[in-house]
């Protein structure tokens, strides 16, 4: 297959950007996109070029490193993969590709296609945990759990935090990754003791971050890797207005 | 007092603004349809007439008159500013347009609310304003035998500039004086270019509340498996059909009857 690529690329944070046009020659159909890009910097160090920057990792579609605006979507145009298990069959010769980093404010461009996702972390960090006692192993199945809640639990877990979510919303939304991190505690008995403070703490870091907000049109949904749903955001929504408005979060202020 | 304002400065609260401000439009559009069915019955305007003149005359519906100018304003103002906050969270654009599956109309709900904003603007100027505070609308008489129930109708000129609507009988015939919004109503909708407006500004209602009405029970965070189905049927076909062809036919209507007149 022969393809002519058009990628973006940037130097670093403060220089402008622009779209640089390759072709990419000699690619097999099984190849995956990843390793396209591999052949196309192959032959860009050859000719002493710089070669195209990009996020990678595990390359079996769990570790949630690689992103890439694949022809208008979010990890190419196949739903429920990630770009690294986007194989070049989907595309056909001669097709011209347009590859764009995250478009987010709170997404800076790192290197041509690589963005800085460490907004993500700061979100998880202020509340995506729970608390567990140390000591000795717990029994297994000691709590019981129904199985729906907690296939439910499992489903908003399996997010990769890889931003697809902020990269297919047209207000750069971080809702659908949020709520599938407040979700993923807030459903399991396990998640109960801070399940009101890790909604509010992690939605004021998700607005401190400069997310734009939701309007529920559900590109995110339709985009992610993982087959996250809408009801994520609206279970987080449920959440965080009852502990803002209906829970006490403090005990009794001590006037004695 | 400052926890309210930093609940409901965040991203969700300022959802739950646009949801509750929203979704309190939407009950609105339901009693004003009600209502505006009476221009559809043959009566003169009498009836339409006397609802027209109820609603700016009973205390209790002038102050929910009010909420609801608020609740627009607000409505409007808060769409803005999310809307500038959600274009700064993304200063630099797409050269490729997103091609994420979503429906047209969650995408263009500014676009739909700037229509309808501007109708609105037309639409209260011309009869709500002219109505309310100037003399333009002219009065009419219509007189009830209340034996036979027949009335009939004449134009009136109040002898004072503030009179507003009276009812008085005599002899056993009904007399109500009003102000004749029904005659205002059917000489706008004779006018091609009102009805059109009318009728595209309708379109857009329909649009902005498809997508508008099943969205705020999601800001609500009110979604379950076995009533998110039956908001969404409401949203479509209460909200986003029946309440639009609604309002749609009476200009459309009117257009028509003034055509044959």
């Amino acid at each position: 297959m022969n393809l002519t690529l058009k990628v973006w690329r940037q130097k670093n944070a403060q220089t402008a950007g622009k779209f640089v046009t390759y072709q990419a020659e000699g690619i097999s159909p099984d190849m995956s996109f990843l390793e396209m890009l591999d052949v196309v910097n192959e032959s860009l160090i050859l000719k002493n070029d710089e070669p195209i920057h990009f996020d990678h990792d595990c390359r079996e579609g769990i570790c949630g490193m690689c992103s890439l605006y694949i022809n208008g979507h979010p990890h190419g145009p196949k739903r429920a993969i990630t770009t690294c298990q986007l194989h070049m069959r989907t595309f056909h010769d001669g097709q011209t590709i347009t590859i764009e980093p995250w478009r987010a404010a709170p997404f800076p461009v790192i290197k041509d296609l690589a963005v800085d996702r460490s907004a993500f972390d700061r979100i998880q960090q202020a509340g995506g945990y729970v608390s567990v006692n140390t000591g000795g192993v717990p029994d297994a199945n000691e709590i019981l759990i129904p199985k729906v809640i907690a296939d439910e639990a499992f489903n908003s877990a399996t997010c990769i935090g890889c931003g697809a979510c902020v990269a297919a919303c047209k207000n750069a939304s971080a809702m659908l990754f949020v709520s599938a991190k407040v979700s993923q505690f807030a459903l399991l008995p396990q998640g109960q003791p801070e399940r009101y403070s890790r909604a509010q703490s992690m939605v004021a870091q998700m607005d401190a971050e400069g997310f734009g907000n939701c309007t529920n049109t559900g590109a995110c949904e339709a985009e992610c890797p993982k087959e996250i749903s809408l009801t994520n955001i609206s279970r987080m929504n449920n959440d965080y207005l009852s502990a803002k408005l209906f829970r006490e979060e403090h005990a009794h202020e001590n006037n004695g | 007092m400052s926890e309210f304002k930093q609940t409901f400065n965040s991203s969700l609260g300022k959802k739950l603004i646009m949801a509750l401000t929203g979704l309190f439009l939407c009950t609105f559009i339901i009693v004003h349809l009600g209502g505006n069915l009476l221009l559809f019955s043959n009566d003169n305007g009498y009836g339409f007439n006397l609802y027209a003149n109820f609603l700016t005359h009973f205390p209790p519906i002038e102050v929910v008159a009010y909420i609801l100018y608020v609740a627009i304003i607000v409505h409007a103002l808060y769409a803005l500013i999310l809307t500038v906050k959600n274009r700064r969270a993304r200063p630099v654009g797409y050269a490729v347009v997103n091609k994420s599956p979503a429906s047209w109309s969650s995408k263009n709900m500014g676009l739909l609310g700037s229509i309808l904003f501007f109708f609105l603007v037309v639409h209260m100027s011309d009869f709500w304003y002219k109505y309310k505070f100037t003399n333009d609308v002219a009065f009419k008489e219509y007189r009830t035998d209340l034996a036979t129930n027949q009335t009939t109708e004449s134009d009136y000129t109040p002898v004072s500039p503030t009179f507003e609507h009276s009812a008085t009988v005599e002899n056993n015939v009904e007399i109500v004086r009003v102000k004749d919004i029904h005659a205002k109503v059917a000489h706008s909708f004779s006018n091609i270019w009102y009805v059109i407006l009318y009728v595209v500004a309708m379109g857009a209602l329909s649009f902005h509340l498809l997508h508008g009405f099943q969205s705020a029970f999601r800001t609500l965070g009110w979604v379950h498996r076995k009533y998110t189905p039956i908001v969404e049927f409401i949203g479509t076909w209460l909200f986003a059909v029946i309440i639009p062809l609604g309002f749609a036919a009476m200009p459309v209507v009117y257009y028509f009857m003034s055509l044959s007149k």
